[in-house]
């Protein structure tokens, strides 16, 4: 029952989110400084787990393949699917989820436990749509953030695969290009679309609804992570069996 | 004016305001006065809307809140300004931006109309020179003083103060306190303010309403309060040994 008041909760607050809108002048400010905040500030280590992931994936791929009959571009053409079918939406989306989701939650926790969000509901602000909404319009961004992490990825990957001597720069470009299907990348951005929304709702209702002082700041992070990659984690199950089955 | 009427505020079947019913009056600081759990700090929050409360009424002005439209508590929240107790400044702005802040969001006046009104309201709490610096390197006085630059900028009708001066150093806590009664004068607007800082009672206090367990327990003025036989008034007012010596001395002038 409380898990259901707790869903009901997190809808309401998102109906409330879009409910009256703060003056554009301002959110147009706040929009930019979330953009910031949220997707630039994320693009370092986006990229560097992406290059060395793939690289990763690159090398176990190649080590796995120990059949003289199966054919070199197979490792290019491996890590291309892992990177674009499941590292770079889902697995970064998990390292947002405590990197973003976190810095959400605690930032306007934080606001919550010093009764920063009080003063703006006693000047009639919606606060929700002032504290939520430009997180989640910044995060519609976020597919840039995967594509290069999908870039990044497979480059690392081709960095791996020719410096570590497992197959030839060409075998990797011939195995990145072989039986491409664009919908994958379709099917990709439907998750990190949905993704992004998760990134942006779930650690703020944790940081909007939270109580007590900054121990619980810090509980409600590391809550809002469990259930953001929880619910990404669940979603992804879902989304795939829906759109690859 | 601010008119209350049996106000009930609940939290998981707990009564903290049990039919509280006042007036605070335009033109003067009206101090909620009570011991620590007595209700005060739920009560301001109802007189704000920022809690819903079971029963009874709020009306502003002969407004009453809980009656008004959205839209309309909205603009009715135009003309109120808060000083919480933490002084509950934006941590990301500049003073100057904090201040700023209610005329961005509620007003179409220019940028250098905004700069000039935060100018004089800045000059008006003794703030000078400290519009570029960020909340968290000013001190105590110097945040609340930003918060009241803040509550006031927008020219508000109703002016809540949740315990403005606690802690503060004594003689920041008069200024404040001076300050909140100048500005209430200045602007003829009502004040209301929570506290339990015996000295705020006797520099401002020109109506005092006293709440005891979430009721209210004694009504009166800076004046009354040393007359007064109540014995709860007089167990909390008279607590220390430095305003049993101030009775003490007034009921001796008096004789």
């Amino acid at each position: 029952m409380t898990y259901l008041n707790y869903i009901g909760a997190y809808f309401l607050m998102i109906a409330e989110m879009f409910r009256k809108p703060t003056k554009w002048s301002v959110m147009k400010q706040l929009i930019l400084k979330d953009v910031d905040d949220l997707i630039i500030g994320s693009l370092g280590i986006v990229a560097f787990i992406s290059f060395f992931v793939g690289g990763v994936v690159t090398i176990q791929t190649a080590l796995n393949i120990d059949n003289p009959l199966i054919p070199k571009y197979l490792v290019g053409f491996a890590t291309r699917q892992s990177v674009i079918l499941e590292f770079a939406p889902t697995f970064i989306s998990i390292i947002m989820a405590g990197k973003v989701g976190s810095f959400i939650t605690s930032s306007i926790g934080t606001m919550r436990v010093t009764e920063q969000i009080d003063a703006l509901e006693v000047m009639g602000i919606n606060s929700l749509n002032y504290l939520v909404f430009p997180k989640f319009i910044a995060l519609l961004l976020y597919p840039f953030v995967i594509s290069i992490a999908m870039f990044l990825g497979i480059l690392g990957g081709m960095a791996a695969c020719v410096y570590g001597g497992f197959s030839s720069l060409d075998d990797y470009i011939i195995g990145i290009q072989t039986d491409f299907t664009p919908f994958h990348i379709t099917y990709a951005f439907i998750k990190t679309f949905v993704f992004a929304f998760i990134l942006a709702t779930i650690p703020s209702y944790h940081g909007y609804f939270m109580k007590g002082g900054a121990l619980e700041v810090g509980k409600a992070s590391t809550t809002s992570f469990v259930w953001t990659s929880v619910v990404i984690i669940l979603l992804n199950y879902i989304l795939t069996q829906m759109l690859l089955s | 004016m601010i008119e209350v009427k049996n106000i009930h505020k609940s939290f998981d079947g707990i009564e903290v305001l049990k039919g509280i019913s006042t007036t605070f009056d335009k033109g003067k600081t009206n101090l909620i006065i009570g011991q620590s759990g007595s209700g005060k700090t739920v009560f301001i929050k109802c007189l704000l809307g920022l809690f819903d409360y079971e029963e009874g009424c709020i009306s502003y002005d002969g407004k009453i809140f809980s009656q008004l439209s959205e839209d309309e508590k909205r603009n009715l929240r135009a003309d109120i300004g808060m000083v919480f107790q933490g002084s509950a400044l934006f941590d990301s702005m500049t003073i100057a931006e904090n201040v700023m802040f209610p005329l961005k969001m509620f007003t179409k006046q220019s940028k250098s109309e905004m700069e000039d009104r935060v100018d004089f309201v800045l000059k008006r709490v003794n703030l000078i020179d400290a519009h570029k610096k960020m909340p968290s390197e000013a001190s105590g006085g110097m945040q609340k003083r930003v918060a009241i630059a803040r509550a006031i900028v927008n020219k508000p009708m109703y002016l809540f103060c949740d315990e403005p001066n606690s802690g503060l150093d004594p003689k920041t806590a008069i200024i404040i306190d001076n300050l909140i009664r100048e500005i209430t004068d200045e602007y003829d607007i009502t004040t209301v303010i929570n506290s339990h800082d015996m000295n705020s009672v006797m520099e401002i206090g020109e109506k005092i309403v006293f709440l005891k367990d979430g009721l209210k327990a004694w009504e009166g003025s800076k004046e009354t309060i040393f007359k007064t036989d109540n014995k709860v008034v007089t167990d909390f007012v008279y607590s220390s040994e430095l305003m049993k010596k101030v009775r003490q001395m007034y009921i001796e002038e008096k004789q």
